[in-house]
């Protein structure tokens, strides 16, 4: 038993445990030091990632391979751009404690676990450890009402998302008998009547375990908790429901859909196709009406959640490797977008309505001139980052004849370039108000380190479309 | 690299964004920062106009093909690179890029004083996507040009612009937008099918005809917008009027030229069946653009919009020439796009200079200017002669030539399409009488100035091109005169080869 390929997520863990007792012991504000230790924690993670063999491991419960790889770099990098946004914000929010990046290290810890899943069972065990810090975090400031029914309703509907995924694992198990999912693939590729790939008991099973997996990524129909909750949030927490978690979901989505459940593409394709078309729709439409702009950007979200599986849906390697690129390309604008966001603040009070951004653009050029870029990269303008997520995955959308979902997503994408350019106009064109505070300075870090990447990957795509490709490459054996 | 070893293509390309980041780290109090921006920027267009006269002495007119190559490997998987070059077709447009932008820049040095850093930056941005996207050999890079030029002129109507701006720019925007999306699933399909989008190949490639009839159909929604053609034109003259000066300018001049150059480097070569089999509905469209927005320029009562539609009804003789498929057709739309590239956005030029005084451009709020501006209305009178095409200007040698060209198709669509020269000449000629004759009847046109000399420099330029144009028309034909040849063989090849195979399959 190779227990050293799970060293990453041992180490983190430890890490975690270490800083807890760490912050119990130490009497006063001790948030700080927490969060850089949280920092540092990640950082060893990534390089062990980095440096970690491939495999297969704890009797198949747990694969290290380069897709689990490529997404814990990815998950790691989102969760650490939050950790360093969060220290300003909670300090001014009045919810500085320490347990902050603690719970954030564990959801992470739970993610690095999906992603290396290689059971159903791991698989279920990593989404509740996430899951459980989660629901926490949604209701971190737990003074303010909207953050409690944030952490609420996350809650409720997150239990019963899992609920449902459980019961597909279990109908799984039941008709098929293992749930190891090489094994599982194996079994399903059989042909024949007799093979349980034939068996409806499977198929309803994989329905359930899609519509869990759905509600994590937030697509439509399963999509109803996200605005409530990215409103409700902290934004910091925010931030990190928009990144995270969103990658690993994703993962572990295309992971179980094109390991053991692969040969039964035929079966989920237009399951995938129906949920892919409803969230770019509903992501296109139900954003314009928005003034909030943290529900604006949930609602985004969903449509690009609705983008990404266009590639999933395509089923091959080429598409995968689309879903893979376009996740972080999402994660570094997302993040930015909301490094800006969370500039928007007034004689210390946060503000979130879109037209309190009125005539940014006169007060603050350089915060104008990023959320600008962040804005043309959603709605996938070319030059800027987000034209090339959507390139990769119509690209394969074409290659696998998906003609429907790809006029679909030009044409939502056309539509959600409404809103985005909306603001973009009232930060260019309206007359400006009230100036915002001084930003701190690890805000400004990380929207010029998104900005940059955003607005420059036009320059070195190869070395994150090459390494998407050999993680693609890896979930198809 | 190319085979002079130096990459002029790319530095005529990203030169001016160089400029752009100077302009951006400039520091100092507003009226510091504002002289130089407008120094900067105009000296980076003055490099790149010089550049680019390089380019077009060097060029060599007697090849067909496509001439200082450039090609870097950019995603080497998908058979995609970074691929510059320019033939007989493209230089002229880059030269018309090259050219106007120096003399926006010097249009604006007064009338844009607020933000003025911001607004030479998006010139600067406008003029590298505008020359990029002439120069690209590789469909996606030439996509990413032609849609990143949507940013800066989304913000120079929607910051600079009149006081319906917002909902000008916005609806430009998304119009254009929408038709280019259409485009990208083209270019992926032909990608799919060719295995690579470089452009040189995809010429050569034969497309089976049903799949050329749905590429055209998506290339149709994104030139049919860029040109713009009846019925999708209603974004032109919103944008037109609200833009400030310079904005129009560009529009007019170079932007608009977008839509004709795709169709001529993609629709026809690419797909010359599906290119016959829609030539008769493109007249069709043409047509009613020439006579219809003929019309409605007469009843217009802003100069601006006049001019706007007036774009419309020639950009719509350009369609028709283009597709003639004859070489008398293809060259009077090649010239008839660049001299309504600069006698176009001369006339905005000309209608900026009184809206500058008087800030107004309603028609009826002018009259009797010709004796107090005897320069302008010199001017005036050559650019609206011009417009009209009078033989002698620029005008007169892309009109002629496309009606030959139309006559070999088609009697009534020459005379149709000649119809659009005698409305052109009713509402440019009224235009002018109503603005630059009668009595002075307002207080403030008695003191109004005559050109400075400031803007004789701007329409310098202009009217020699103009001139130029009409009177030796061929220094600039002998340009294009061998890849047009090149392009209308190649196109009547294509055509004979499908009707070859359609009489072994019957």
């Amino acid at each position: 038993m190779n227990w050293m390929l799970a060293l990453p997520e041992i180490v983190l863990a430890c890490c975690g445990l270490g800083i807890l007792v760490f912050g119990v012991l130490r009497k006063h504000d001790s948030a700080l030091i927490c969060t850089m230790m949280t920092l540092g924690a990640f950082l060893i993670a990534g390089l062990l990632v980095l440096t970690g063999l491939p495999g297969i491991g704890y009797h198949g419960q747990f694969v290290s391979d380069p897709f689990s790889a490529f997404n814990k770099l990815l998950l790691l990098s989102g969760a650490a751009l939050t950790a360093i946004l969060s220290l300003d914000w909670n300090r001014q929010a009045g919810i500085s404690r320490f347990e902050f990046p603690i719970l954030m290290l564990f959801a992470v810890v739970g993610m690095m676990v999906m992603t290396s899943a290689s059971n159903l069972m791991t698989l279920y065990v990593g989404l509740e450890l996430q899951s459980l810090a989660l629901y926490v975090l949604a209701a971190f400031a737990r003074d303010d009402l909207r953050s409690s029914e944030a952490g609420l309703k996350y809650f409720v509907l997150g239990g019963l998302a899992s609920g449902l995924l459980l019961y597909g694992v279990s109908l799984v198990y039941g008709f098929a008998g293992t749930m190891d999912f090489h094994e599982l693939r194996a079994l399903l590729t059989q042909p024949g009547v007799a093979s349980p790939g034939a068996s409806p008991g499977v198929i309803v099973g994989v329905v359930f375990v899609l519509v869990g997996l759905a509600f994590k990524i937030s697509a439509v129909p399963f999509h109803m908790w996200t605005p409530d909750v990215y409103e409700g949030a902290p934004t910091p927490v925010t931030v990190f429901f928009a990144t995270a978690p969103k990658v690993a979901a994703m993962a572990l989505m295309l992971r179980v859909m094109a390991t053991p459940f692969g040969p039964l593409l035929a079966s989920w394709q237009s399951l995938i196709v129906i949920v892919s078309i409803a969230s770019m729709l509903l992501g296109a439409f139900a954003a314009i009406g928005q003034t909030n702009i943290k529900r604006l950007m949930a609602y985004s979200s969903i449509g690009h959640m609705g983008y990404a599986l266009v590639g999933l849906a395509v089923g091959s390697p080429e598409g995968i490797r689309g879903v893979l690129v376009y996740m972080v390309i999402y994660v570094f604008m997302t993040a930015g977008t909301f490094a800006c966001i969370m500039a928007m603040r007034r004689k210390g009070q946060p503000v979130e309505q879109i037209s309190d951004l009125s005539g940014l653009a006169s007060n603050d050029p350089g915060l104008a001139l990023a959320l600008a870029v962040f804005m043309f990269s959603l709605a996938g303008i070319p030059l800027m980052s987000g034209f090339f997520a959507k390139l990769y995955i119509f690209l394969a959308a074409v290659q696998g004849g998906l003609w429907t979902l790809a006029v679909v997503g030009v044409l939502t994408s056309v539509v959600g370039a409404y809103y985005y350019i909306r603001i973009i106009k009232i930060m260019y064109f309206d007359p400006s108000v009230e100036a915002f505070d001084r930003r701190p300075p690890a805000l400004s870090f990380v929207v010029a380190a998104t900005g940059l990447f955003t607005a420059f990957f036009f320059l070195f795509p190869a070395p994150v479309v090459d390494a998407a490709q050999v993680a693609a490459g890896a979930i198809f054996r | 690299m190319n085979e002079a070893g130096f990459p002029l293509l790319s530095l005529i390309t990203w030169l001016p964004l160089v400029g752009g980041l100077v302009i951006l780290s400039v520091r100092g109090d507003e009226a510091t920062v504002a002289s130089n921006a407008r120094w900067t920027a105009l000296w980076t267009s003055l490099i790149v106009l010089v550049l680019s006269l390089v380019l077009w002495v060097k060029f060599d007119p007697s090849e067909g093909g496509f001439q200082f190559v450039e090609s870097v490997s950019w995603l080497p998987e998908y058979q995609v690179g970074y691929k510059m070059g320019v033939d007989g077709i493209s230089v002229l447009f880059v030269l018309l890029s090259t050219v106007l932008t120096p003399l926006c820049i010097l249009a604006s040095w007064e009338s844009i004083q607020t933000r003025v850093r911001e607004f030479m930056l998006s010139f600067l941005i406008l003029e590298t996507m505008m020359v990029g996207m002439f120069c690209a050999l590789d469909f996606i890079v030439f996509y990413m040009f032609f849609e990143a030029v949507l940013i800066p002129m989304y913000l120079i109507i929607g910051v600079w612009g009149g006081p319906r701006r917002v909902y000008a720019a916005m609806k430009f925007f998304l119009y254009t937008l929408t038709g280019s999306v259409l485009m990208l699933l083209a270019l992926l399909a032909m990608w799919l099918y060719a295995g690579t989008t470089d452009i040189q190949v995809l010429m050569t490639t034969q497309f089976p005809p049903a799949m050329q009839t749905w590429l055209f159909l998506a290339f149709l929604a994104s030139f049919a917008v860029k040109v713009p053609m009846w019925p999708v034109h209603t974004w032109l003259p919103d944008a037109h009027v609200e833009a400030p000066t310079a904005g129009s300018v560009i529009l007019a001049g170079v932007l608009l030229k977008m839509g004709g150059y795709g169709f001529l480097r993609f629709s026809i070569p690419m797909l010359p069946d599906a290119s016959a089999y829609f030539a008769p509905f493109m007249f069709t469209l043409s047509v009613v653009a020439v006579i219809y927005t003929s019309l409605v320029a007469l009843a217009q009562e802003d100069m601006k919009k006049l001019i706007a539609y007036s774009s419309v009804a020639h950009m719509g003789i350009v369609t028709i020439g283009m597709f003639t498929f004859n070489e008398q057709g293809i060259h009077g739309a090649l010239f008839q796009m660049l001299s309504h590239g600069v006698v176009s956005g001369a006339l905005f030029l000309i209608v900026g200079v009184v809206y500058d005084r008087i800030h107004s451009r309603e028609i009826a709020r002018y009259g009797g200017l010709s004796d107090r501006m005897p320069g302008y209305a010199l001017v005036f009178m050559l650019f609206t002669m011009a417009s009209v095409g009078l033989p002698g200007t620029a005008g007169f040698v892309g009109e002629f030539l496309v009606i030959v060209g139309a006559f070999q198709v088609n009697f009534w669509l020459a005379l149709l399409g000649g119809a659009g020269m005698i409305l052109g000449a009713a509402y440019m000629l009224y235009l002018y009488r109503r603005v630059m004759f009668g009595r002075i009847t307002r207080d403030d046109l008695r003191h109004i100035l005559d050109l400075s000399p400031r803007e004789w420099a701007v329409f310098a330029p202009l009217i020699v091109l103009t001139l130029w144009m009409g009177i030796y028309p061929s220094s600039f034909t002998v340009f294009w005169d061998a890849s047009v040849a090149a392009m209308v063989k190649h196109h009547q090849d294509a055509l004979a080869t499908t009707i070859k195979l359609a009489g072994v399959t019957h």
